[in-house]
């Protein structure tokens, strides 16, 4: 789309568009002020408060739950234990098809406990405070079950089975496959083989943690469920059936939500559990998790290790494709899993112009806690591994990194651009976007501060990051890991209205947490309708008595630019076709002639021929007599709309076809220093350049690219959820799980290359998600630091005693080798 | 004679310019006290164990992390919540403006108590480095901004060039 498109894509246009400018945002006026209302904000009369009594071992048969002294403690509403769930639900529906879709899943543990934290039973009580104190009178009796805690170890024959009516550790199993990578692993020049890669367990760790009050209302049968669920239609998919209860019946509402990263998708468990406390104690049920709840129970990363990575490389560099095992850890269940197993084939060359690929892909239980789609799910872990492999094979053959990148990035006029598995990339220039992060970070002169650093103890690394922000998934992925799974295509809706006096308003179905959707959605509706941002209210979170959601409604997978976006402007459409439609017939001027502005319609060359949205919300709802009926029938001036992206049904035998409609790209580069006595990696200078097709509000996109890659700067060096072989997380708090901090944070120099999507109702991608570019870079980075010893980055997470045993305690197996014919 | 201790207190605090006398629960943490006794739910918990800064007020003229104090310990002294910082109806205080000029929150949840520091830190020290208000902000977690725009906010406050 050229700029002049652009600027027609809505007429008639305003005087000054609001969409490209950054709009201070609506929501700040009420949380700066702590005006926000988070769940752990509201209070319900008569309400009661829940604590999980949870499990200290990582997998024991439960013997039996005695709850009786906790019943016996004056103040106490309510208990609830295993044996009560699985008599009074159903197991969750699982995503997986069989044998791994026979797991069975219950909001409490039932019969055997599958990782440490996992709840056992529940107390509803007066206070917090009461139910966390009779919490710890309920009695557990466990036999211990040996554990396992490692992923390839969880794949052995003799392992422990975690879920026996799978049979094994094996949850799923698929092999993509695409072009020849036999026929190119024999013919290439060169072939870089790396044994082993590990991406490792973290977590974004939303500042706010899991909340809800639920009230199973006796009188209505309606579960109202005031939470911070971040794709509440989803929750409904596997509460509805276990409850045994109408989708209708779960009433979710959601106002701020003090973010998620995809770690707050699956708290239908908990939700489920406050549910049947509510209606056994017939009083509604307020939890607020601890922190340490949050990181032992609620939701981590997904965890993977390749084995096995061959690369296939010609002598001028022609890096042909790779094959690789790919052993997903998904922890004790696999609740949005196994769709990781199809979501990184969304990106499968990555941002290369591979050909030949094979992934061996596993999805492996383990007794630790549950995964959940972290920030960049999947595509982040796959993407890390890419550039992995480019960069080691930059290293190990001898090539420039830059010059490698460039030799096999997609370039700008191959888009778009079908990759071998049949998705289709819109749009992208990461050679211009490399060029542009090198600039900033004037690469030339680090190179030079490099070589001079040599000797000095302080080694100096450059290292660059591509990646993929791939947004508005089709759900028929599900597909390829399920073939029995009825679903595909993507959508969102909303409503846009004028309110009695004239007032417009937009209802969502997306529940935002940060991601500034009152304030896009309101420049794009106020550009629709000849306004103002400030004169649009746009209604926040979900509220399914609102009717504007679908099956996909959601804040999650880089969507909202697309999917939101496009229900809203579609919405403000034809609320605008109604007030035309009025005003053509009152003022007597055909459509074309009238001109929409600040919040009246006129009749262009005679301006004050003219109805202000408030005469005609007059007319419609209130003075219809004064319309001709064919008039006051047609037009409602409160409008539905759901947008559906364009997509077909994935072909699940060959594993392909069109996953996503975007690809917002990012394209870093970073320069760290490394202290050899300590092994201390300090980040020197940092940037970003990233590419989201048209830019809605470039503050919110500067924003959201900033939060993501600390998000990764943090994982690559400080923040990981280790286990000890017993299954025991140990770092289950902020004291321990070292959460990034402003001193840690570099001041990261940003830029912004648009090649608008043409696929998209405005251009825009889906972008929030980042793709995790930092792990791509920094790791990159530590590489070039480590120059000339030989060691290899095989770790996703590098603290200063990993990169220290790099440097002098390496290991006998180098971690790559090369065979050249 | 044995003594049992009381399990409940009366103090006497100000908040935000307004004196409360109330009986507290001896093991009642100062941030519920605000949230849960006085309403003032703008102060939030993002950790419960004084790492992340959410509940961060101003006690005394010191940045103080409420989860990390009893109720008791508030007696006889001065607090200053975010809902302090300005009128609930009016305008926000420059410090406010800033953090929204600059596109220095996204989900709201850390503001409060990064507002709190910030203003703690400013009163310290008005006219702070780009590094002095990085670490000043050290006790702080945000896990959305990637603190950039927090630190340009806070240091155009406190005078500074464009970070």
């Amino acid at each position: 789309m050229s700029p002049a498109q652009l600027e027609t894509w809505e007429r008639p246009a305003t005087l000054e568009r609001s969409v490209g400018q950054s709009v201070p945002r609506k929501e700040d006026g009420r949380l700066v002020k702590g005006q926000g209302a988070f769940t752990d904000d509201l209070w319900m009369h008569r309400m009661g408060h829940v604590h999980f009594v949870r499990s200290p071992h990582a997998h024991a048969r439960i013997v039996d739950v005695d709850v009786s002294a906790a019943l016996r403690v004056p103040g106490v509403y309510a208990t609830l234990t295993g044996e009560e769930v699985r008599r009074l639900t159903d197991r969750y529906l699982q995503i997986a098809p069989e044998p791994g879709g026979r797991a069975k899943d219950y909001c409490l543990a039932v019969d055997k406990v599958r990782y440490a934290g996992e709840p056992v039973a529940a107390v509803l009580a007066e206070t917090r405070e009461l139910a966390r104190d009779a919490a710890a009178l309920v009695e557990v009796e466990y036999e211990p079950l040996p554990a396992v805690v490692d992923t390839l170890e969880a794949c052995e024959p003799d392992a422990p089975v975690i879920h026996t009516e799978i049979g094994s550790n094996v949850g799923w199993h698929g092999v993509y496959d695409f072009g020849d990578v036999d026929w190119a692993l024999e013919h290439a020049d060169h072939v870089v083989r790396i044994p082993h890669l590990h991406f490792h367990r973290f977590s974004s760790t939303p500042l706010e943690c899991n909340a809800a009050i639920v009230n199973w209302d006796p009188g209505t049968g309606q579960i109202i469920i005031e939470s911070n669920q971040q794709m509440p239609q989803f929750a409904a998919m596997f509460m509805a059936p276990a409850l045994g209860v109408r989708t209708d019946q779960l009433v979710f509402r959601a106002q701020d939500i003090g973010g998620a990263f995809g770690i707050k998708l699956t708290s239908y468990t908990y939700l489920t559990a406050l549910a049947l406390l509510s209606r056994k104690a017939n009083r509604p049920a307020k939890w607020t998790e601890y922190r340490s709840e949050h990181l032992i129970g609620s939701a981590h990363g997904n965890e993977r290790t390749f084995t096995d990575i061959e690369v296939p490389v010609t002598a001028d560099g022609e890096i042909l494709g790779f094959k690789a095992n790919a052993y997903d850890d998904v922890g004790a269940f696999m609740r949005y899993e196994p769709l990781g197993g199809v979501i990184f084939s969304q990106v499968l060359p990555g941002c290369y112009r591979f050909k030949h690929m094979r992934v061996d892909y596993r999805t492996v239980v383990t007794n630790k806690t549950p995964v959940g789609p972290n920030r960049g799910y999947s595509r982040l872990q796959h993407l890390w591994m890419i550039e992995r492999i480019v960069d080691l094979v930059a290293h190990e053959l001898g090539f420039d990194p830059v010059e490698l990148r460039k030799r096999n990035y997609i370039r700008r006029e191959d888009f778009p651009y079908e990759t071998p598995n049949g998705c289709v990339y819109d749009s992208g220039d990461y050679h211009a976007m490399l060029d542009r992060a090198l600039e900033l970070i004037d690469v030339d002169a680090w190179r030079e501060r490099q070589k001079a650093a040599e000797g000095t103890g302080r080694r100096i690394g450059i290292g660059i990051g591509s990646t993929l922000d791939s947004g508005t998934s089709n759900f028929g992925q599900a597909r390829i890991i399920n073939k029995n799974l009825p679903y595909s295509g993507n959508g969102e809706a909303a409503i846009c209205k004028l309110d009695l006096h004239g007032e417009v308003s937009v209802a969502l179905g997306t529940v935002p947490q940060g991601q500034g959707h009152e304030t896009t959605t309101a420049q794009v509706v106020a550009d629709v309708l000849g306004i103002t941002p400030d004169e649009v209210l746009v209604r926040p979170g979900h509220d399914s008595a609102r009717n504007s959601y679908t099956a996909f409604s959601g804040t999650y997978a880089s969507q909202f630019a697309v999917t939101g976006i496009g229900a809203a402007l579609g919405a403000a459409r034809a609320v605008r076709d109604d007030i035309l439609e009025v005003a053509s017939c009152v003022l007597e001027a055909p459509k074309e002639e009238l001109l929409l502005y600040g919040g009246t319609v006129s009749v262009e060359g005679d301006e004050d021929r003219a109805l202000t949205f408030a005469e005609i919300a007059n007319l419609v709802y209130a003075n219809q007599g004064s319309l001709p009926p064919e008039i006051a029938d047609a037009v409602t001036l409160n409008r539905r709309f759901v947008y559906r992206a364009p997509f077909r049904v994935p072909d699940w035998r060959s594993k392909s076809g069109s996953l996503t409609l975007t690809y917002a790209s990012q394209i870093h580069a970073c320069v760290v220093e490394i202290e050899e006595e300590t092994g201390r990696t300090r980040i020197l200078d940092y940037a970003a350049v990233d590419e989201c097709g048209t830019v809605i509000n470039p503050q919110i996109v500067e924003g959201q690219v900033h939060g993501a890659a600390a998000h990764g700067v943090a994982a690559v060096l400080q923040e990981t959820l280790e286990y000890d072989a017993d299954g025991q997380l140990l770092n289950g708090t902020f004291w321990d799980y070292h959460v990034i901090s402003p001193p840690d944070t570099p001041m990261f120099k940003t830029d912004n290359i648009p090649c608008p999507s043409p696929f998209t109702p405005t251009g825009s991608k889906g972008m929030g998600e980042g793709g995790g570019g930092p792990l791509h870079a920094v790791c990159s980075a530590i590489q070039d630091a480590l120059r000339g010893t030989g060691a290899v980055v095989t770790d996703s997470h590098n603290p200063m005693e990993r990169v220290w045993r790099l440097l002098h305690e390496p290991p006998s197996e180098r971690g790559v080798e090369v065979r050249s014919r | 004679m044995s003594v049992t201790p009381a399990t409940t207190h009366a103090i006497t605090v100000t908040v935000n310019g307004t004196t409360y006398e109330q009986a507290v629960q001896a093991r009642q943490l100062l941030v519920h006290f605000l949230r849960d006794t006085l309403g003032l739910r703008g102060t939030h918990i993002g950790c419960d164990s004084g790492n992340c800064g959410a509940c961060t007020v101003i006690v005394d003229g010191k940045a103080v992390k409420s989860c990390m104090q009893l109720a008791v310990q508030a007696d006889g002294r001065e607090i200053e919540t975010v809902e302090g910082l300005s009128d609930p109806l009016g305008p926000p205080d420059p410090l406010q403006a800033a953090f929204t000029r600059h596109h220095a929150l996204q989900c709201g949840y850390c503001t409060p108590g990064m507002l709190m520091s910030a203003k703690a830190l400013l009163e310290e020290r008005p006219e702070p480095t780009v590094d002095e208000v990085r670490r000043g902000l050290k006790g702080n977690i945000c896990r959305c901004t990637g603190y950039v725009n927090i630190v340009r906010a806070v240091h155009e406050v406190g005078g500074g060039p464009e970070a």
